[in-house]
């Protein structure tokens, strides 16, 4: 069924929200909060070089340490043949994985695993970690994806030969991965142009900086069956890298969900439960293991620093004709950048004849990047946005107006194949137009910047289960993991269907033994598919209730009708039957038929892309080069507002983290390839105080193939602001800001070297 | 495997008798805002922490004739809420209040920031420019030490192993006089200084500077003292040649190293921008121009 139209009375309202009161209390548990009956702790030996050669691992020093359960290397883990995993969300082989989370010959970054102990005590562990003897040949690292290029740079893997070349090249590179994509003639495109608009842009790597660190709990029995325990975007990811890397069946492995103290994409890969489950199978005793931060930012996967050009063509009158953009994305020690979606995200915005994009793969010695919110858009958009402002300036156009000209509607179709349908942009940039923000007057100094984003948003697999319980209040279950409110809309829009109080209904999220297969809570998924499923599954139980009701007043089942939480006689002439609403009908459920309940599986498929606009004023400090954002704007189609609340928070929350990622977040090596920020003192996100009120605007533009309307909106907001920032620091100074991060020496050295 | 004592002694002479007689390394404990940190980083490995909290003196403030004496170890957040010390020393004061979150306010201490010897302090510019005395105690009794006197170098102070210090004595004001402090950091709070600068001036009845003292810190080893900032300042009003003069002084006084946190070509150009700024501040509190809070 389709709500869309449907005078509804739960979906876009704001409860409660139903983890609320844990997490304030403290009570909430986090993967660091669960505990079992003797258990030890697990604790990893790390490489302290950016490159090198593993000579020899020597433990017995450790091993006879007294405490010491257990001690284990890439000896212990099967090895894992070359076979691309789809199992999180990015690109992943299984091998790259094995060694990721275990070093075996060589270590490629500082930080990388490559010896674990599980001892009674944490103390113990990390005397039994400094007693492991480790010989390196430390080898030439390099950290710049342009450096990584180059033909003289060191190469991290031996068996790395390009793909998506032709011929395939003879020698091995650091370069993983040629992508290409294209549309038109670009050369007749820039031939045609009367103005052409050029410029290089780069961004640092940045973390996704979820204030949980990595943690888990295994436990492997004797008979072979393991119990993990561990926070997540996708505990079924979990038991299926799990299985992989040890060689277990996935029958023989139960992975229960913890709280999730946010994750960006950075928890939909794993780095310590095979290390767990192995040092409890080898010392028999459960093992706890946590990352500190400083693991978190050596060890776990931020997203790429880049390197990027853009190259714009236009008519005088503001048509773009001709758009290239080279991409150049370090992909952290293994294959595996998103420099796919960064290719196609730059110009999905827009409607351009002629469009020409180059993207490279590439390896150095930092952590396997991971998912983070948007994976490459960001980066992508990032340049394509200054560059299209930049145009706007030379042709002498309202960058909105640019915009609006050369905007994407419904039929464009895409360079990366498929053509834009159901999409709400045409409205986003009308509601950019119509906002006070944009047409407010600017304080003297002050400079204000525009940047669009587009984000494809995915569905996919994911279940379902409702159960109407004995005394009518329903619990929904699924298996998605809620890193961004899912409890809340799940159970609204099981609410809505039944037609029954928000209060009544409470939403969980089943271990991997208890639900179907569910995706990873990623690529803003899980609002549209597993509330799809819950949706059907839902509807299922009202068919269940019409049954029961029509049993009960012995009437066919097509003359009854379910509204507002009852059973109605469908007319007079079904009979004259008082409604039986929800408690009615459950009290009575065992002589009727037995329990009420259904479960829901499907890949769900039609996810409505998302297009946002962020407005943004800055005021620039001309002696220190600190840059004030005085006043943010982001506006977004969000299909609809299942909880505004949630929606609003995610658009603030992903605001906040491109702000971070423009002015302050980097990673900071030293010369020996070495991380020196690994903490929130120095790796600077922003604080509260740094930021005004984030005005979040929800343009509604329904998406038909969903049943409310809903598309995914957690990662469109992260896309626009670097370069909104940059395009406001122009503004206010008449200088481009081309690299990432806008920090006040560079913007302090740019303004010195404009003098 | 290795241990940790914890004493929280309630006399001075109990203090530095436990500090004497460790055979291993000690550490004497104020709110341990750092020490704690410092420990679970693994740069310390203590055998003996001793608190300091328990011994009388150590936590208080009192006004004695219009000079002010803090207790070593007494909270941010309790100096913070002195009416009279912010009154008389706001920089100073406000100083300390710029160290961590509201949490780490509740413990936080002058003395550990001073001890802590690092050189992007932010209470110690202001110490130094108040010229601030440290009341040290230890085996041979108590001595008057200047606290530019304490940090010698990153992590250093000359305070020998079974010495510690009791409280800090703030001069009396005559009229006209006050301080400021700034530090300039990326963010607005939760972050280290890239550059502080700390100023103190006492002005005659026509706004001319009579006495000042001037520090700048995170633009070497230990925060400075630089009395060639001073020295421009005295006999002159804050009208723009003065300024500029002040903004090259620092500029001149800073040798900063290029790190994480800043390059020495950028802490320089800022070590004159924030010495103009906190000048501003200080002659216009002190003619009673401005009051509340600068940040």
């Amino acid at each position: 069924m389709n709500y869309i139209s449907s005078d509804l009375k739960v979906v876009g309202t704001r409860p409660i929200r139903p983890d609320g009161v844990d997490k304030v209390t403290g009570r909430a548990l986090f993967s660091a909060d669960t505990r079992s009956a003797g258990m030890i702790w697990g604790k990893i030996k790390r490489s302290p070089h950016a490159h090198a050669r593993i000579v020899s691992i020597d433990t017995s020093k450790a091993e006879a340490l007294p405490g010491v359960r257990a001690v284990v290397t890439s000896a212990d883990f099967p090895e894992i043949s070359s076979e691309m995993a789809f199992v999180g969300e990015g690109p992943m082989n299984f091998r790259d994985l094995s060694d990721n989370i275990m070093a075996r010959g060589k270590v490629l970054y500082e930080g990388h695993a490559l010896a674990a102990v599980a001892a009674t005590t944490q103390a113990i562990a990390d005397e039994a970690i400094a007693l492991i003897d480790v010989v390196y040949e430390v080898l030439p690292h390099v950290i710049d994806v342009d450096e990584a290029m180059r033909v003289d740079a060191p190469v991290l893997h031996a068996d790395m030969f390009t793909t998506g070349v032709n011929p395939k090249p003879a020698t091995p590179s650091n370069i993983a991965k040629v992508v290409t994509f294209k549309k038109g003639d670009i050369d007749a495109g820039f031939a045609a142009a009367e103005v052409i608009f050029e410029d290089s842009y780069t961004t640092k790597p940045v973390h996704q900086a979820y204030i949980e660190p990595h943690a888990c709990l295994a436990t492997y029995n004797p008979d072979g069956q393991v119990t993990i325990h561990a926070s997540s975007q996708g505990h079924f990811m979990i038991r299926a890298y799990t299985a992989k890397l040890l060689g277990i069946d996935m029958a023989n492995i139960r992975v229960n969900p913890a709280e999730i103290g946010g994750g960006f994409g950075g928890k939909t890969l794993i780095y310590l439960e095979p290390v767990a489950v192995a040092l409890s199978r080898k010392s028999g005793k459960p093992v706890k293991m946590q990352m500190t931060r400083e693991d978190v930012f050596r060890a776990s996967g931020p997203t790429s620093g880049a390197s990027v050009t853009v190259k714009l063509g236009a008519k005088k009158d503001g048509t773009i004709v001709a758009a290239q953009q080279v991409l150049k994305f370090q992909a952290g020690a293994y294959a595996g950048s998103p420099i796919g979606p960064g290719c196609m995200c730059g110009f999905a915005m827009y409607d351009i004849e002629n469009i020409d994009v180059l993207g490279y793969d590439v390896v150095s010695n930092r952590p396997k990047v991971a998912a983070y919110r948007a994976p490459g858009a960001p980066i992508s958009s990032f340049a394509v946005e200054c560059a299209v402002d930049d145009l706007a300036r030379m042709l002498g156009m309202d960058p909105l107006a640019l915009r609006e000209k050369n905007a994407a509607v419904n039929g464009t179709k895409t360079h990366y194949g498929p053509t834009h349908a159901n999409i709400g942009y045409t409205q986003v940039l009308e509601a950019t137009r119509a906002h006070p923000h944009w047409k407010a007057p600017l304080a003297e100094g002050h400079g204000r910047g525009l940047a669009v984003g587009f984000w494809f948003n995915i569905g996919g697999e994911s279940s379902a289960t409702v159960h109407v319980n004995e005394d009518g209040s329903v619990v929904v279950a699924t298996g998605s993991p809620d890193v961004g409110g899912s409890r809340a809309s799940m159970g609204m829009m099981a609410a809505e269907v039944l037609g029954i109080d928000i209060s009544k209904v409470r939403a969980t999220i089943a271990d991997t033994a208890s639900i179907g297969y569910t995706f990873v809570t990623g690529g803003s998924r899980v609002t549209f598919a597993t509330g799809m499923a819950v949706t059907q599954a839902t509807e299922k139980v009202v068919e269940q209730l019409k049954a029961r009701a029509a049993q009960t007043w012995d009437i066919p089942v097509d003359a009854v009708e379910w509204r507002d939480g009852k059973a109605y006689p469908a007319g007079t002439n079904a009979g004259a039957f008082e409604p039986l609403d929800l408690a009615a009908i459950a009290l009575k459920q065992a002589r009727t038929g037995g329990p009420i309940n259904s479960e829901v599986s499907i890949n769900a498929q039609g996810a409505g892309a998302g297009f946002g606009a962020h407005i943004c004023d800055v005021a620039v400090d001309k002696e220190t080069g600190k840059v004030e954002i005085i006043r943010y704007t982001a506006i977004q189609d969000v299909g609809k507002a299942i909880h505004p609340s949630y929606v609003e928070g995610q658009i603030q929350g992903g605001a906040v983290q491109g702000i971070g990622w423009a002015l302050s977040e980097e990673y900071i090596y030293n010369d020996k390839g070495l991380m020196e920020n690994p903490g929130f003192l120095d790796y600077r996100c922003p604080v509260a105080s740094d930021l005004p009120m984030i005005e979040a605007v929800l343009v509604e533009v329904p998406n038909p193939r969903h049943p409310f309307g809903a598309r995914g909106v957690g990662e469109v907001p992260i896309i626009p602001p670097m370069a909104a920032i940059s395009n406001a620091i122009k503004g206010a100074t008449g200088l481009r800001m081309p690299d990432l991060p806008m920090s006040p020496p560079k913007v302090r050295a740019a303004m010195d070297a404009a003098l | 495997m290795s241990s940790l004592s914890y004493a929280a002694p309630t006399s001075v002479d109990a203090a530095v008798k436990l500090l004497a007689g460790a055979s291993g390394l000690a550490k004497v404990l104020s709110g341990g805002t750092d020490l704690l940190v410092q420990m679970r980083a693994g740069r310390f490995k203590p055998e003996l922490i001793v608190d300091t909290k328990k011994i009388p003196g150590v936590i208080g403030i009192r006004e004695e004739n219009g000079a002010f004496i803090i207790g070593a170890g007494t909270p941010g957040a309790v100096v913070e809420a002195h009416a009279g010390l912010t009154a008389a020393w706001p920089g100073l004061v406000e100083a300390l209040d710029l160290i961590g979150s509201t949490q780490v306010q509740g413990r936080c201490s002058l003395a550990g920031n001073l001890c802590n010897a690092s050189p992007a302090a932010d209470s110690v510019p202001a110490l130094y420019a108040a010229a601030a005395v440290a009341v040290v105690v230890g085996p041979n009794g108590t001595r008057d030490v200047p606290v530019e006197q304490i940090p010698t170098g990153p992590g250093r102070t000359s305070l020998a192993r079974d010495e510690f210090i009791l409280e800090f004595k703030l001069p009396a004001r005559p009229a006209r006089s006050s301080d400021a402090y700034l530090r300039f950091i990326p963010r607005t709070e939760m972050d280290i200084a890239v550059v502080g600068c700390g100023i103190s001036v006492t002005l005659d009845e026509n706004g001319v500077c009579t006495a000042a003292r001037c520090s700048l810190g995170a633009v070497a080893p230990t925060v400075l003292l630089v009395q060639a900032m001073a020295d421009i300042l005295v006999g002159n009003k804050l009208d723009a040649d003065t300024l500029a003069k002040l903004d090259a002084a620092a500029q001149a006084a800073a040798k900063p190293i290029s790190d994480k946190r800043g390059t020495a070509e950028y802490r320089t150009k800022i070590a004159g921008v924030l010495a103009r700024r906190t000048a501003a501040i200080a002659f216009d509190r002190a003619m009673g121009k401005a009051t509340g809070k600068t940040h």
